[in-house]
């Protein structure tokens, strides 16, 4: 089983999901508390889902206001930053580039992208963390 | 790695994470906890300045920069009004110039680019002078 946990944490690794500061998190973890990252995993999943839910009702309304939308994903490029999670916050970086130069298909575009990268994180952390557990 | 981490625990060091966002909230508070340094948590600059007013003194801060309802460059400002002479660390993901020495001088003692890490946390405690062992009270440094 502990060859399982290995082999997803490396695929996640490899395929570029996570970098180098999701060790980090993990060299936080203790015997006081054991489940530190996936901790944070669910807070961060919890207040992304949030932020995407911003997001999506702003682009909804189909009036841009980018500097809201820099905003929010701000927030978002900063909380992935922080778990290690590598593709979504290159497509972070990404949208606020569009957002500085008030491209609005650039953001649609990326956001649905990011949307994407950030559903196959959350379900592959979700396996780790699973299976980890056995 | 974990045998290297210093403990300051015995030096009974305070420190504030003032930060807008939740995970960052949760790693600096655990970067800080795994040094053996006591740490409150909040939100924004307005709730770092307001629990100075009600008499709480850190030995350090770590202010974020970018925060909504007040940021970490009128916070510092602000602080450094109050006549607040903590060693504050800037940190934040923007590393634009401009933007770091306006933020510098606002009043920091030290500016760090996130993300946190333990090394990057005895980096800002080293370059502030808090003395930093290891747990065989040898210096780390």
């Amino acid at each position: 089983m502990q060859r399982q946990v290995a082999l997803i944490k490396q695929s996640l690794f490899d395929q570029g999901y996570l970098d180098e500061q999701f060790m980090e998190l993990e060299e936080l973890q203790d015997d006081a508390n054991p489940n530190f990252v996936e901790e944070v995993a669910t807070l961060y999943f919890k207040d992304s889902a949030r932020l995407i839910n911003n997001i999506d009702q702003a682009l909804e309304r189909g009036s841009f206001d980018f500097n809201r939308l820099d905003s929010y994903m701000h927030q978002f490029k900063g909380s992935s930053t922080s778990i290690g999670a590598s593709k979504v916050k290159t497509e972070c970086t990404m949208f606020r580039e569009y957002c500085r130069a008030g491209n609005a298909e650039g953001c649609l575009r990326t956001f649905k992208q990011l949307k994407k990268e950030h559903a196959t994180l959350r379900k592959k952390l979700e396996q780790y963390f699973q299976a980890s557990k056995r | 790695m974990a045998g290297e981490v210093p403990n300051l625990a015995e030096s009974k060091l305070r420190a504030l994470v003032v930060d807008d966002n939740l995970v960052n909230q949760m790693t600096h508070h655990k970067l800080l906890d795994r040094l053996g340094i006591q740490n409150d948590v909040v939100c924004n600059g307005q709730e770092a300045v307001d629990v100075h007013c009600s008499g709480r003194n850190y030995d350090l801060i770590l202010m974020d920069m970018e925060m909504r309802i007040m940021n970490g460059i009128q916070a510092t400002k602000i602080l450094r009004e109050m006549g607040i002479e903590s060693k504050i660390a800037g940190v934040t993901t923007r590393a634009e110039e401009e933007e770091r020495k306006e933020f510098m001088e606002a009043g920091l003692n030290y500016f760090q680019e996130k993300p946190l890490t333990i090394s990057k946390l005895v980096s800002i405690l080293h370059n502030l002078d808090f003395c930093v062992q290891n747990q065989n009270h040898t210096k780390f440094f």
